[in-house]
């Protein structure tokens, strides 16, 4: 260093630092304006819209939802204004605080709570959870005044779906739910995390899903940074989705499904001449208006562990063997392969085919097709279905309907089966055996049919043509293709149905309450189990046999015809009744009801109050230690899944002759079964 | 340019070419306060204000001060913000916590914050008593080296990043300013580009870290540290030249800014007035410290020049490292802006550089003689 520093040169150094501070100093000050300038104007227009978008907050208004209306214009399904509560759980910072606070405002009990706590777990965090909906407004706004403390949670005025008549349509029209993380993969829009926002989940909800959601609206507003909102700038109103007009008649659906009562069944009328479903009720059901609000275990826990299925609509997923139901169908696949009506066998309580014996139920002497029908005779069907072949007869039974799928929007319905030889061969590498023909022959064996396609069956019989199945209402309907039969055959078929219930047949106590206007049917009893297990009347329910029961009316000139299920019923004693009071009510609304009102007095109201009960009992036993409910989504292909296995074909092959039951005495004692 | 002015002596006296830049500031630093808080003198701007007041009570007595005194008392003064800053540490051990500060009753005290003046107080009287002939040698840089390195140590353990640096950079100008061999500062350039790294990579904790990261890349994380940057940005360039009119900051207004009556107090202000306002904040700050280091060039010995120097760069080194961050072109480390931010401490440190060039000051227009 220098080693003569003197003072004056210590002064020139400092003059000299002092000016490259100062220049330090006044270079970063430019180089601050510099970067302010660009910033600021250069850059203006870049951050004043991100200061706009953050600012502005667009939110969805969920559409209100299109109606389901029945025939008539009436709502199976409608929206309600309500007050609601939703959690966007990414926006939560403490949940367990928050749900402790939730469940005390709004009264939960522990299930419930625990059921909200399992769905902010399950959800994807950006996905909108429901809380609670249709809340009385004192627990809105308990819920709003302590919003500051629960940040996430979004109190909302908006509309929720709401089905007047419960669980009458609850198979039929599904309900409607809060999208799932599956259903937002399927779907990535923005709507589907709106708050409030729900799609069909089944049934008829589900399939017209796009038709009934209508446009979202949206609102513009300025939000704080945590979300509060200071001001609405702007409204959009939502478009309500589209109606959709069913052929469904709703008086008759409700009371159908009430007429079922305490039996688990379903009932099918439909239209003849346009082919309008007009009831397809499945009971028992689940509400579609608590379901729609979140499915709870309880609730969940409750209608899985019941025996009668409620998760599943047995019109389109129940498979029964349509038992004595197809021996008229059958006469007709006779008279298609040429025998005469009066073409006659003698019954002496069965018939010997080989070295073996098949039993009919009674012992009914010389009996020909008329007789064989309404006295459902099984020697006559043993004998002629061996005459004629059953591969004729399977190929008019497929005519008719059965073992077919139909046009319907549904999202699924069971075929069923019709068995023949190919078909059996294909399925269980086994040739047709003549025990074959004779089961199923009466409807019995491999044969199974679901209860629509035993409605078409009969509308298809009792016009001789083949009538269409339709739900959605249109105006006038294309004409129906003929089954080419002669008008006096069709209507001596239409006779020995009518003789079943007005005649000396099996189903006398079926006959209307009504001057002038007949009912023809028949009757059909399906095993569910051997004869040794049980005698298919009493012990186990589930052991009990099935009761079914086909018709039209009126007799003459057919304009209704349908069909009954009573599951594990006891014979077809359960179904005609059922049957007869809801033509009744078809005809004379008044009576029919009366007839009702009087049932369900012993039943203990009707199914939506009794269903309530039920609730209430089976939750104040079970308490919280129940599985969650599964998705929705899920949910439906679990019932699906196992009303498949429910319905499937034996798995070995059957190698015996069913032996019928007591198809009904003949009609005057009235205690048929 | 004062004696033009006829003011009652006292008054006259009195260094009016920095207070009534320091007025302006300050005002409009409350006005931006008052926005902050929603259009409310309360809770900021009020208590702003009176802390200025409090503060420039504390550097008119401040200013009467004589040298002499000053100068002996630099290292006792520098002892006793040293032995606080160990009370700190201390109390922060036992209470088993990290705090900053120290309770005197209904005082609270913040150490690191008086460090600042007190470190360029301690190395100005230094230098003023090292011989000429020593600059150069060990002698020079080693003693001034370990007066700083202990209160940084002990600011570092706080730990507070940006206190230490505020501490090293004032410390730094007055070596500086000392005439230090220019090739020792070039050595300690590359000493701590070495060191940067290092120091980055092994004496940062995790968030500081996470800063640094943010700061090279603030969309990488919009919604968490990079968020305040972000937001500061938008807010100073959604303001564009005119800024949005007072109390329309919908950034500040509607909490999208963090911090928008301390750190960020800038941002809000920009967004509200604009470039306008930028370059008024600015154009202050520079008349201030354009006097203050007027005042360093006026020093009649090395003591007065080397103490307005450093006091000054410590002024400095708040502006600038607070416009840097909130423009983005430094990481967040939590520097107010002088005179505009709401805070204490912020106000009482720079109010003591004040309070101390105004010292100098008047030391300057003093008659007598001075020496080296």
């Amino acid at each position: 260093m220098d080693k003569h520093v003197t003072s004056s040169a210590m002064r020139q150094t400092f003059d000299r630092r002092t000016f490259v501070v100062g220049a330090v100093q006044g270079g970063i000050g430019l180089l601050l304006a510099a970067r302010m300038g660009y910033i600021a104007v250069a850059e203006n227009e870049k951050y004043r819209v991100e200061a706009e978008s953050n600012r502005v907050n667009l939110t969805l208004i969920p559409p209100r939802r299109g109606w389901i209306l029945d025939r008539d214009g009436s709502p199976l399904a409608s929206n309600r204004a309500d007050f609601r509560v939703d959690i966007v759980p990414e926006r939560l910072n403490d949940v367990d605080g928050t749900v402790e606070m939730l469940s005390n405002l709004l009264d939960f009990d522990a299930a419930e709570k625990q059921d909200l706590r399992d769905k902010i777990t399950d959800s994807a965090g950006f996905q909108v959870v429901p809380v609670a909906s249709g809340l009385a407004f004192e627990k809105f706004a308990a819920v709003s005044v302590r919003l500051p403390e629960m940040p996430g949670v979004i109190p909302q005025r908006g509309y929720s779906r709401h089905y007047p008549t419960g669980p009458s349509v609850g198979h039929l029209i599904g309900y409607v739910g809060a999208p799932s993380r599956e259903e937002y993969d399927l779907e990535p829009q923005p709507l589907l995390l709106t708050p409030g926002f729900k799609l069909g989940k089944d049934g008829l909800e589900k399939q017209f899903e796009q038709e009934l959601r209508g446009e979202p609206g949206a609102r513009r507003t300025e939000v704080t940074a945590s979300g509060r909102i200071v001001r609405d700038l702007e409204t959009r109103e939502d478009i309500q989705g589209n109606a959709i007009n069913l052929t469904i008649d709703g008086p008759l659906q409700d009371y159908a499904a009430r007429r079922i009562g305490l039996e688990s069944g379903s009932v099918v009328v439909m239209d003849c001449e346009s082919g309008d479903l007009l009831c397809m009720a499945s009971m028992p059901s689940f509400d579609p208006n608590s379901f729609s609000s979140g499915i709870g275990r309880v609730e969940y826990a409750m209608l899985r562990d019941d025996e009668r299925v409620p998760l599943r609509n047995k019109v389109l997923k129940g498979l029964y063997p349509p038992g004595s139901t197809v021996k008229p169908m059958h006469a007709m696949a006779f008279l298609k392969a040429g025998i005469q009506p009066d073409e006659s066998v003698v019954c002496n309580g069965g018939l010997r085919v080989g070295n073996r014996f098949f039993r009919c139920h009674s012992t009914h002497g010389r009996t020909d097709m008329a007789k064989a029908i309404y006295q459902s005779c099984d020697t006559y069907f043993y004998h002629f279905a061996q005459q004629v072949g059953f591969d004729v007869v399977a190929d008019f039974a497929h005519t008719v309907g059965m073992g077919e799928e139909f046009d319907l929007p549904v999202t699924s319905q069971f075929f069923g089966t019709v068995p023949d030889p190919a078909w059996k061969l294909a399925k269980y590498g086994r040739e047709w055996q003549n025990y074959d023909t004779v089961n199923a022959s009466i409807g019995q064996g491999y044969y199974l049919a679901s209860p629509l396609q035993l409605a078409v069956m009969s509308a298809r019989m009792a016009t001789g043509t083949i009538v269409q199945p339709r739900l959605i209402k249109q105006t006038g309907h294309p004409p129906f293709a003929s089954m080419n039969f002669e008008p006096e055959r069709i209507a001596y078929i239409r006779q020995a149905m009518s003789d079943v219930v007005n005649g000396p047949g099996t189903a006398g106590r079926a006959r209307l309450p009504l001057e002038g206007i007949q009912m023809a049917g028949k009757t059909g009893t399906a095993q569910v189990v051997s004869l040794s297990v049980s005698d298919g009347r009493s012990g186990p329910w589930k052991y009990r046999d099935h009761g079914l029961f086909i018709f039209f009316a009126p007799v003459d000139r057919p304009r209704y015809a349908g069909a009954v299920v009573i599951e594990h019923g006891g014979g077809s004693g359960s179904a005609y009744p059922v049957a007869r009071d809801v033509m009744t009510f078809l005809f004379d609304p008044m009576k029919g009801l009366d007839a009702l009102h009087r049932l369900e007095e012993q039943w203990g109201g009707t199914a939506q109050q009794r269903l309530a009960a039920r609730y209430a009992q089976y939750a104040a036993a079970a308490g919280v230690d129940l599985p969650p409910p599964p998705d929705a989504v899920q949910l439906a292909a679990q019932v699906d899944a196992e009303a498949r296995a429910a319905s499937l074909e034996p798995e070995s092959v059957i190698t015996d002759a069913i032996a019928p039951r007591a198809e009904g005495q003949p009609g005057g004692d009235g205690i048929s079964t | 340019m004062k004696k033009a002015v006829t003011l009652p002596a006292p008054l006259a006296e009195i260094p009016w070419g920095v207070l009534i830049p320091l007025f302006m500031i300050v005002g409009f630093g409350a006005a931006v306060l008052d926005s902050a808080a929603g259009g409310s003198m309360d809770p900021y701007a009020n208590s702003h204000l009176l802390r200025f007041g409090v503060f420039l009570v504390m550097a008119l007595i401040m200013w009467r001060i004589p040298r002499d005194l000053v100068f002996w008392g630099a290292y006792p003064a520098y002892g006793a913000v040293l032995l606080m800053l160990l009370g700190v540490e201390i109390i922060g051990q036992v209470g088993g916590g990290s705090q900053r500060w120290l309770e005197f009753g209904f005082l609270r005290i913040q150490p690191s914050e008086l460090m600042k003046p007190t470190i360029v107080l301690v190395l100005a009287s230094f230098y003023h008593t090292l011989p000429i002939a020593l600059i150069g040698t060990w002698r020079a840089i080693v003693p001034p080296s370990i007066l700083m390195a202990l209160p940084m140590g002990l600011v570092l353990m706080q730990p507070d990043l940006g206190t230490t640096l505020a501490i090293a950079f004032g410390g730094a100008v007055v070596l500086f300013l000392a005439g230090l061999p220019t090739k020792w500062f070039a050595g300690g350039a590359v000493a701590a580009m070495i060191a940067g790294p290092l120091a980055f990579i092994f004496g940062l904790q995790d968030y500081q870290r996470q800063r640094v990261f943010t700061f090279l890349d603030p969309e990488s994380d919009p919604l968490g540290t990079g968020y305040h940057i972000t937001q500061s940005k938008i807010a100073i360039g959604s303001g564009g030249i005119t800024g949005k009119g007072f109390g329309e900051g919908s950034q500040s207004q509607l909490d999208y800014l963090p911090e928008p009556h301390t750190d960020f107090v800038f941002a809000t202000m920009a967004e509200e007035w604009g470039l306008i306002g930028g370059l008024f904040v600015l154009l202050v700050f520079g008349i201030i410290l354009r006097w203050g280091l007027n005042v360093s060039r006026a020093g009649k010995d090395r003591f007065s020049r080397l103490m307005a120097g450093g006091l000054t760069a410590t002024i400095f080194f708040y502006v600038a490292i607070n416009l840097m961050m909130v423009m983005g072109l430094a990481p967040v480390v939590g520097i107010p802006l002088p005179f505009m931010s709401h805070g204490g401490s912020s106000m009482m440190t720079n109010m003591i550089c004040i309070g101390g060039l105004m010292m100098v000051d008047r030391w300057n227009r003093q008659a007598g003689t001075s020496s080296l």
